[in-house]
């Protein structure tokens, strides 16, 4: 029946010509193969999002007096509301987790190397907007806890020097976290965000398509000495059925998250009332947070935090145009790279675990 | 101008000019005294400011209506003069009579406030101000002491010394002054005393303006404590159940027989907290003991008491626990929640009950919060339980990801062979 | 796929594949689009948001009596006229410790059995300890339900 189908597609549109590519696409096969699973995840991860976050737009208010109670209503009242929004949250966290778990492998295993510089670039930003998606969505719930990380959050977007506050305003929707901040958050995270990642994702693809898998450079050398070493597997269908397992693990995970761990509703937002002691936000910004907190309180003549929130901005514009510091020279420079990811990554991790633990 | 236009001018204006006058003395009541004894120091001094917020000047009283003379004289000897009724510095015992002459009046005050009461004085002669008074003793509260003078306000004005707010503070003003009150042998912590209470706090926190003060147990013009035995039925006129049950119950014939104050032996008169379990226990705060020896019937009786309520406040307790937990979890236990309410008005009840001093009768509403609290409590457990069944549909879909993982794996068995 | 040696049992082996992908496939699929065709269906509970409750059933009610409904997170109070026309809601949260009030039909009062407070049906605290009235709502029936409001500013 497919191949009826298809031959009438075909005979319209010519599709031969279109899935020829495809149908050559390969897969460079070598030890370190399975990282190559870690996009595909995360885009799988991001259709769930797709999916999960269309589902709870049908019942789901945004409007400080009705948000928690609309996401109350799904969660006790709609039958699997409360599996939607917990794969929703959960599916959310993994994604933040595969994205950087992505990132990290594609540094190590080299392969923003010229000419992939800028599947690279638009990754990192993809990497930005899904922080950013994180950030937007998190406040949705209208909860204690999520109204005051917003508030810390903006307060320190507010600290950059010059343009500061202009953007805490447009953050905010005015100068404190109101009703007004929960409603440009949810455009942002329904339209706004949407729409530039679709984007981004369709460019990042195109050039992944266009340029094929990247191999690390010891394999590369050895493999344009002596070809017959080459090992690659077809994508369609070797790679496309193991990604395919790769993608039922990944749900079969959110399905136990959900059923084991459901997402908590948390306590209405009161503005007015005292923010809980210790109010920490999300894991993925736990390093930069519990960096910031170790920065004494000023340095020589500036500002402390400024100073931090200014690094940050320095470290993350390098590490998005990290490809365009390294010369084509190998050796050397890609030892000094592969330190310093080595050093990023450690750092991340411990960092993490410290903001967790610290009080 | 002409001789003739100039003539018609200055008669125009002299005429202007009395008519002003005329309009002028006619806006309010002459009252020459505040001429000069608004610039008088102390005690002699009355502002025209002060006057003005006396309710008795808005009325079109003056200072001639309580102290004689002419007030429309420039004269001090016209506007003082004997002749002219004048009484100058009224003597402490005769204010109450001056005070009276108008406001026991029914048909004098009709014509100014036909629903004023009009017993004040017939009361005051009632009180233990009033007994003292007639005695002899000056140290003793008259009308001015209280309501003050020269800017008396209604008593529903907020800046009056009588508004329910201020009134406490009024009479600590005396009641308070060890000094002043020595002779007459009553202690002055009461103020300090009541500043502690529930019912303070319910005047001034909460804006209850209906919370008592000093004079809704005691009277206003006819203050004087209420008998010994007669205490409970002052705190009757609101803690209608509680009195109700202590009228019936073992303590009040003992405390009548005895000469002790009812509901004060227990609960203090002035310095009222608001009650507790504590108040059943044998330590601190414990009130039972106080009387009672360890081990006997009552100290039993009261130990049955202090744990059956006991048991049910842990019981909405853990029911609350588990419904939130439930709640937050994502199961649906609204109800539950809300007879919550209803096994804490089962507490409530339980511990008015505490009045007949009968365990049986306090245990019998304990038990029907019991049976609400523990009905919760189960609704929570089974929201859990109910809560843990999604991992039977998560197996199943587990399974079933299993089975479609084994065909995929198959699969690539299959065409890389 | 290379060779010619496959003179296998390929139907078999086809069949057993085809058992686990297939039966795994349709399997995973319904329990994924089962869940998302309920949650589509909207619950028999509307959500109306934060002010508006449906009380009652119009008829659940007999004339001069009453039931306690919920309203958010406290309980309300609906009282059927002895005409079996008017409504009228408050809360039943006792303005004094909280106690929940009942309706009195014979004194066409409402009183709280805690500590003896009376309001009349306006919710004004007429007698007894309770400091403030209780908080009226608006009813307004649609169809075969009693709805009740309350008014609050965003």
């Amino acid at each position: 029946m497919f191949e009826t189908i298809y031959k009438w597609l075909d005979e319209r549109l010519g599709l031969d010509g279109l899935l020829a590519p495809f149908k050559h696409k390969t897969v460079p096969k070598h030890k370190l193969s399975y990282w190559y699973f870690f996009g595909g995840i995360t885009l799988f991860l991001f259709l769930i999002q797709v999916l999960t976050g269309i589902l709870l737009l049908l019942y789901y208010k945004p409007g400080a007096s009705e948000a928690f109670e609309s996401v109350q209503y799904i969660v006790t009242r709609v039958q699997f509301g409360w599996l939607i929004r917990s794969i929703h949250s959960w599916s959310a966290n993994l994604m933040i987790f595969t994205a950087f778990a992505h990132m990290f492998s594609v540094l190590f295993l080299k392969a923003y190397r010229k000419p992939r510089e800028l599947t690279w670039v638009t990754g990192m930003l993809l990497l930005f907007l899904v922080m950013g998606f994180g950030f937007s969505g998190y406040l949705l719930p209208w909860n204690q806890l999520a109204f005051f990380a917003t508030t810390v959050g903006t307060q320190m977007a507010g600290e950059v020097p010059l343009i500061g506050h202009p953007i805490l305003i447009f953050l905010r929707g005015g100068p404190e976290v109101t009703g007004a901040t929960l409603t440009r958050f949810f455009g942002f995270h329904v339209a706004v965000l949407p729409g530039l990642v679709f984007v981004l994702i369709a460019i990042h693809l195109f050039f992944v398509q266009r340029q094929g898998m990247s191999v690390p450079p010891k394999l590369e050398k050895e493999w344009t000495e002596n070809p017959s070493l080459r090992k690659e597997m077809k994508f369609f269908p070797n790679f496309a059925l193991r990604e395919m397992m790769a993608w039922y693990v990944a749900i079969g995970a959110l399905g136990v998250l959900a059923a084991l761990f459901p997402w908590d509703l948390g306590v209405k937002a009161d503005p007015f009332g005292a923010a809980a002691a210790g109010i920490k936000p999300e894991w993925y910004f736990l390093f930069m947070y519990q960096t910031l907190k170790l920065i004494p309180a000023h340095v020589w003549i500036i500002d402390g935090e400024v100073l931090g929130i200014l690094g940050c901005g320095v470290a993350g514009l390098f590490w998005t145009l990290l490809p365009f510091f390294g010369s084509d020279r190998q050796g050397r420079t890609r030892s000094w790279m592969t330190g310093l990811g080595i050093f990023v990554l450690v750092y991340v991790i411990v960092f993490t675990v410290y903001g967790y633990v610290a009080k | 101008m002409s001789r003739n236009n100039l003539q018609r001018f200055r008669r125009t204006a002299f005429g202007g000019i009395l008519l002003l006058a005329a309009c002028l003395s006619f806006a309010q009541a002459p009252n020459t005294c505040l001429d000069c004894h608004s610039a008088l120091p102390e005690p002699l001094g009355v502002t025209q400011d002060k006057f003005a917020q006396d309710i008795h000047a808005q009325k079109g009283l003056t200072c001639a209506s309580c102290h004689g003379g002419d007030p429309t004289s420039m004269d001090m000897t016209v506007a003082m003069s004997k002749a002219k009724g004048w009484k100058g510095k009224i003597d402490r015992k005769q204010v109450p009579a001056l005070c009276g002459s108008c406001h026991s009046d029914p048909n004098f005050m009709k014509q100014y406030n036909p629903s004023l009461r009009t017993d004040q004085l017939t009361e005051y002669h009632t009180s233990m101000h009033g007994k003292q008074l007639a005695a002899g003793n000056t140290k003793v509260a008259v009308c001015t002491d209280c309501h003050s003078v020269h800017d008396i306000r209604p008593p529903s004005d907020m800046h009056s010394t009588v508004y329910p707010l201020n009134v406490a503070k009024t009479c600590s003003k005396c009641h308070a002054d060890a000094d002043y009150m020595k002779q007459f042998g009553i202690p002055t912590n009461q103020y300090a005393n009541y500043t502690t209470s529930v019912h303070y706090e319910a005047l001034t926190k909460g804006g209850d303006l209906s919370a008592p003060t000093c004079v809704t147990c005691h009277g206003n013009h006819g203050a004087t404590p209420p008998g010994v035995d007669k205490v409970q039925n002052v705190c009757a006129t609101c803690h209608v159940f509680q009195a109700q049950m202590y009228g019936k119950s073992t303590h009040f014939k003992v405390f009548q027989d005895k000469g002790l104050p009812g509901c004060v032996v227990c609960h203090t008169n002035h310095a009222i907290h608001p009650p507790s379990d504590v108040m059943l226990s044998t330590g601190t705060g414990g009130v039972c003991m106080t009387c009672h020896k360890p081990g006997d019937r009552c100290d039993v009786a009261r130990g049955n008491i202090l744990g059956s309520l006991t048991k049910l406040d842990q019981t909405i307790g853990s029911a609350e626990q588990i419904l939130h937990l439930a709640e937050s979890s994502g199961m649906e236990v609204s109800s539950a929640l809300l007879a919550q309410d209803q096994a804490r008005d089962a507490l409530t009840k339980a511990r008015v009950t505490i009045h007949t001093f009968q365990p049986g009768l306090v245990d019998s509403d304990i038990q029907t919060g019991m049976k609400i609290a523990n009905a919760n409590y189960k609704a929570g457990q089974d929201a859990m339980v109910e809560r843990n069944h999604r991992r039977i549909g998560l197996g199943i879909c587990l399974i079933a990801i299993a089975f479609a993982m084994f065909g995929l794996w198959l699969l690539i068995k299959k065409i890389e062979a | 796929m290379s060779g010619e040696n496959a003179i296998q049992p390929q139907p078999v082996r086809r069949g057993i594949v085809g058992l686990f992908l297939g039966g795994g496939l349709l399997a995973t699929f319904a329990s994924f689009v089962y869940p998302v065709l309920r949650y589509f269906v909207p619950p028999p509970v509307a959500d109306l948001g934060l002010d508006e409750v449906v009380a009652a059933k119009v008829g659940e009610l007999k004339p001069n009596s009453s039931t306690i409904f919920r309203f958010g997170s406290k309980p309300g109070l609906l009282i059927l006229d002895a005409d079996g026309q008017t409504y009228h809601a408050l809360s039943a949260s006792c303005t004094h410790l909280g106690c929940t009030v009942q309706y009195k039909g014979d004194a066409k009062e409402i009183w709280c059995p805690c500590h003896n407070g009376v309001y009349n049906l306006n919710g004004a605290n007429v007698s007894g300890p309770p400091p403030r009235p209780l908080q009226k709502f608006s009813v307004h029936v649609r169809g075969d339900q009693v709805f009740v409001s309350r008014n609050s500013e965003g």
